[in-house]
């Protein structure tokens, strides 16, 4: 008999890193089906074309860099990427906007930088933000949610996506494109004016974030990220929303519910900001990563040249992660505490 | 209720304690050989004191302490000394080390035995010196001697005396099965613990799984004062830092020892050996072992004997090796596997683990870490063991002890929830031992720095000299040339003749000042060399009264220096015979000059063996702190010329470490004077 010999711990806790993935995955599903009644089949496919090419991208990469590929595959990382930045474009996005997305996310984001684990920044929103940036236009137009405009069939969603010369779908403003535009009108006149508008925020967003929200929810009980750096986003736009509100005059920003319910906050805050590898790690850095994310989207909605903002927020406190890292070490066991803020 | 504290982070991992907690504890009975290695504690290994083939009796001394912190081992039953050898051992190394083997005789006869009937009528430093000869070191896992931990007193009072029978290692029950059993026993050893280093308080410290456990030693501890405190079952709250935390609310400082807060903590099992070695007069030959895991038919307790081969246990519970993959002692988070089922069982061995493929699985492959922030969130130790893994990884020690790797406690509980199974505690040990090693280089460096530089100093201060010396001969001629010039004979050119003379002088001196430098040569060497055999010498004693590994390392350097200063006296008188010199005076008998310095080494040494222990202490202690002021100094200047961080660190670790040296020179010595 030869005994092995193996270092301890002996034994190990039941959670793998692909179940996590797996977990985030299910978490969407929701958010997913809500957006597909409110928007039609355009989310769908497009899930579905970023799903094909993420995983065929990675197999790229990973032959390339001369990686196993069953055992890299296996995490389900490409997989969640391509969910997330399907998600995030607009519906009845054409096939090569997508796939100029997955390849900046997948090759340039993440495999460039060395693969999971490596990446710097969040790949969804640098693909999503190479898109902004080169395809605005495409990017910023949204079909009329239901109540708004018809919804387009899943044959034209299809059509859309591959043979997008030949679609010719309707779009409008989103909620946000308009709060911005506005300053004229009242809030409340605003609201109804535009169809797009729902009860509390942009309709079909307030129950698409709301059905991220309970995604979000459920990871959080599975315990798959802590509450730290979504609450503190969420906490720091909603007071930000309040203190510019002013109730509602043309020149207001919004009220925080509408920020809340409105683009892709939820979405953010618990599919994006809770994305681990580019985010700080110690509970404090990852108060201070929220808050300072959460700071920024209300800033850029308001102020900046773009509607929304998640992308470039998350973005920019990617690399202010390490940063945040280096000031936020916990204070060690037996360690006394250094003058303040270690 | 006392308000107890809770620590950062922990794990619950599967507890699986149940199954070796059916039976009582049973005895293992006397195996045919036993293996008993001689260093089974931290600390200087003991050194034997019988020979293959002496018949020796249970409980007889067969190897003894060889300093300070060391401890004795003895037979754990009768028969013969078949071999002392290296054997291979229970050691994470998977190494094999010095051994007695003992062949029993299957009398089980116990040499004579003198308890202490009442504790309190006898001295303090008379018990210490007991519990220390019964061989007593810490029982829990790390193997501390206990009566050095008892004896090394802080500044502040200890104020708190803690019993850890946490157990919170899986499977292990060894604690568990001895507080339900023998509750009375630990409280006796408690008392005495207590009567030794007389804290405010008592405190027994049991997670709150072990019902059964709490209760007896509740009972037990009736009307003693001792008071038994229960806590939540979190890993690793068994570890002496966390459970000082939860009891007390404080924490150990880093790289300090819990007396520095006024703490001692002893284990449950160390505390019955403490009772049985002072109420019985028995030193530590036995203890109580679970032995569990799947492939085990029967897992249990049992009361065995140091030095029984683990595969004479593993057969007693009913070992079943096919089911069997690795083999642990101790428990599956702070474990470690053995090379071979024949490995002893030592003092701090309080499990051992078989466990069956399915039960203990090996770890899938290691995935990249996605920085999910799980193990920092059950690190006990508040530490970032994902940044750890990042620097360890890319060998950024800097950064790791930045992080402060060196307060990893090793408990495992970040690769347990690590979900991409990344053996995170392999790469923190590497890295420890890395930065040790990297450390000790350093030291070495600086070693050789300072004896270069010393080298370089001496080299230009004689060339100095040489110069000076030259340039007042040089101005002493022409002052004299002068002097000659101006009450020159009128017949003769003065000033030419003057110039000739300097010319002829300084031709002299030239050659006559070469040859005094040869001399000056050749006897500095001597000189030197005669210093460095000095140092050498008194090194060597030193090193002879500590007990130092080095001992034969010097002897040889003594040795060689002497030959190289008989050498240089050789050279230095022949030189002189050949250039005889009315100025110098022969050294008388330079040859035996060598011969003295040895005589005078050797005398010093026997007068050293002469010496009482206290003389000597007092001696190596004096030695010793005359060294700390010279690296404190050292040290000093170097922080104030801004020398190089690495050679402070270096120097600092020096006068740490001869800070810890005069520490325990002063136990020493204190013990001495009290014996
Ligand atoms: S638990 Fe593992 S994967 Fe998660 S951050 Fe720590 S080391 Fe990385
Ligand atoms: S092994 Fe070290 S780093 Fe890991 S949890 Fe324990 S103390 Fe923290």
């Amino acid at each position: 008999m030869s005994l092995m010999r193996i270092t301890s711990p002996h034994a190990h806790g039941p959670s793998r890193t692909s179940r996590v993935m797996q977990q985030v995955l299910l978490a969407t599903l929701p958010g997913v089906i809500v957006l597909t009644h409110f928007f039609g089949f355009g989310t769908l496919v497009n899930i579905f074309w970023a799903g094909i090419l993420a995983v065929a991208f990675e197999a790229l990469a990973l032959k390339l860099r001369k990686r196993p590929l069953g055992f890299y595959l296996g995490d389900y990382s490409a997989l969640v990427t391509a969910v997330l930045l399907g998600i995030a474009l607009p519906p009845y996005s054409p096939w090569w906007l997508i796939a100029v997305g997955i390849a900046s996310a997948i090759l340039l984001a993440k495999h460039l930088y060395g693969g999971l684990g490596y990446n710097p920044f969040n790949p969804a929103m640098v693909g999503y933000v190479v898109l902004l940036i080169s395809f605005p236009v495409q990017m910023t137009s949204w079909a009329p949610p239901r109540g708004a405009g018809e919804l387009p069939g899943l044959i034209d969603a299809l059509q859309a996506c591959f043979l997008p010369a030949s679609f010719d779908g309707v779009t409008m403003a989103t909620p946000l494109d308009l709060l911005k535009q506005n300053d004229s009108l009242l809030m409340e006149d605003l609201w109804q004016a535009n169809p797009q508008f729902g009860r509390w925020g942009g309709l079909g967003w307030e129950w698409a974030s709301i059905a991220f929200l309970a995604g979000g929810l459920w990871l959080l009980y599975q315990r798959v990220f802590t509450w730290h750096a979504p609450l503190s986003m969420l906490a720091t736009l909603t007071l930000m929303a309040a203190l510019f509100y002013d109730g509602g005059s043309s020149a207001s920003g919004g009220s925080p519910l509408f920020h809340l319910l409105s683009g892709a906050t939820m979405f953010g805050a618990f599919f994006i900001v809770t994305d681990p590898v580019s985010s700080a790690v110690s509970v404090r850095g990852r108060l201070i990563y929220g808050a300072l994310i959460g700071l920024l989207v209300y800033l850029i909605r308001i102020f900046g040249n773009y509607p929304d903002a998640v992308a470039f927020a998350v973005l920019i406190m990617n690399l202010a992660a390490p940063f945040i890292d280096q000031y936020t070490q916990p204070r060690t066991y037996g360690h006394a505490r250094q003058g303040g803020d270690r | 209720m006392r308000k107890v504290f809770d620590f950062h982070g922990g794990i619950h991992p599967a507890e699986n304690k149940h199954q070796s907690l059916r039976t009582p504890i049973a005895s293992a009975g006397v195996p045919a050989e036993l293996i008993l290695p001689l260093s089974q504690h931290i600390g200087a290994p003991a050194e034997p004191i019988v020979e293959v083939g002496q018949r020796v009796l249970k409980g007889q001394v067969v190897a003894a302490a060889s300093g300070f912190v060391s401890v004795p081992v003895h037979a754990p039953t009768s028969g013969q000394v078949t071999a002392i050898e290296d054997r291979l051992i229970a050691h994470p190394s998977g190494l094999s080390a010095p051994c007695i083997v003992i062949t029993s005789d299957g009398l089980d006869q116990w040499q004579e035995c003198q308890p202490v009937a009442d504790y309190h009528s006898v001295d303090k430093a008379d018990l210490l010196a007991r519990i220390r000869d019964a061989g007593i070191a810490g029982m829990g896992g790390a193997g501390f001697p206990t009566a050095v931990k008892l004896t090394v007193k802080p500044q502040a009072p200890i104020a708190t005396l803690i019993l850890n029978g946490t157990e919170c290692e899986p499977y292990i029950t060894a604690d568990d099965i001895l507080m339900r059993e023998r509750a009375q026993h630990i409280i006796e050893g408690a008392q005495i613990l207590s009567h030794l280093i007389e804290p405010s308080e008592v405190l027994i410290g049991i997670e709150d799984n072990k019902p059964e456990s709490i209760a007896a030693m509740q009972v037990a501890a009736q009307g003693t004062g001792i008071e038994i405190v229960v806590f939540p079952t979190k890993y690793p709250s068994g570890g002496e830092k966390q459970l000082i935390e939860i009891l007390t609310g404080k924490q150990v400082p880093s790289g300090g020892l819990p007396a520095d807060i006024g703490v001692i903590c002893q284990n449950v099992g160390s505390a019955v050996a403490v009772r049985d070695a002072i109420l019985e007069g028995k030193p530590l030959i036995s203890r109580v072992v679970t032995v569990t895991g799947e492939a085990v038919e029967e897992p249990q307790n049992l009361e065995a004997l140091i030095g029984t081969p683990m595969s004479y246990l593993l057969q007693t519970a009913g070992y079943q090796a096919a089911k069997n993959q690795r083999l642990i002692m101790g428990g599956p988070m702070m474990g470690f596997t053995v090379p071979d089922a024949d490995v002893p069982i030592v003092k701090t061995t309080n499990c051992i683990l078989a466990p069956s493929a399915a039960e203990l699985p090996a770890p899938p492959p290691a995935q990249p870490c996605i920085r999910c922030g799980m193990c920092a969130e059950a690190c006990p130790a508040s530490l970032l063991p994902q940044q750890l893994f990042w620097f360890a990884q890319g060998k950024e020690f800097e950064k790791a002890e930045q992080h402060n790797l060196f307060d990893c406690i090793e408990c495992g509980a970040c690769s347990y929830v690590c979900p991409s199974t990344i053996p995170l505690v392999q790469y923190y040990r590497a890295a420890k031992a890395e930065v040790i090693q990297i450390r000790q280089d350093a030291e070495k460096s600086e070693h050789s720095r300072l004896r270069f530089e010393a080298r370089q100093a001496r080299k230009e201060r004689e060339e100095a000299e040489k110069e000076a010396k030259r340039a007042a001969r040089k101005k002493a001629a022409e002052e004299k040339a002068r002097l000659a010039a101006e009450q020159g004979d009128a017949q003769e050119d003065p000033i030419q003749a003057a110039i000739e003379r300097a010319k002829a002088k300084k031709a002299a001196q030239a050659s006559g000042g070469d040859a005094e430098s040869e001399l000056e040569k050749l006897e500095k060497l001597v000189i030197t060399t005669r210093k460095r055999l000095e140092t050498a010498s008194t090194k060597l004693e030193a090193a002879k009264a500590e007990g130092s590994e080095h001992v034969d390392a010097l002897q040889l350097g003594v040795d060689k220096t002497s030959a190289k200063l008989a050498a240089a006296e050789q050279a230095l008188h022949a030189y002189q015979q050949a250039n005889p010199s009315p100025d110098i005076p022969a050294p008388a008998a330079p040859d035996d000059a060598a011969q003295a310095a040895i005589e005078r080494a050797m005398a010093a040494r026997q007068a050293d063996a002469a010496k009482s222990p206290e003389e000597k202490a007092r001696e190596s202690l004096q030695k010793l702190e005359a060294r700390l002021a010279k690296s404190e100094a050292r040290l000093q200047e170097g922080r104030a010329a801004g020398e190089e961080e690495k050679i402070i660190i270096a120097l600092e670790s020096t006068v740490e470490r001869l800070r810890e040296k005069v520490a325990a020179g002063k136990a020493q010595l204190k013990q001495a004077e009290t014996c």
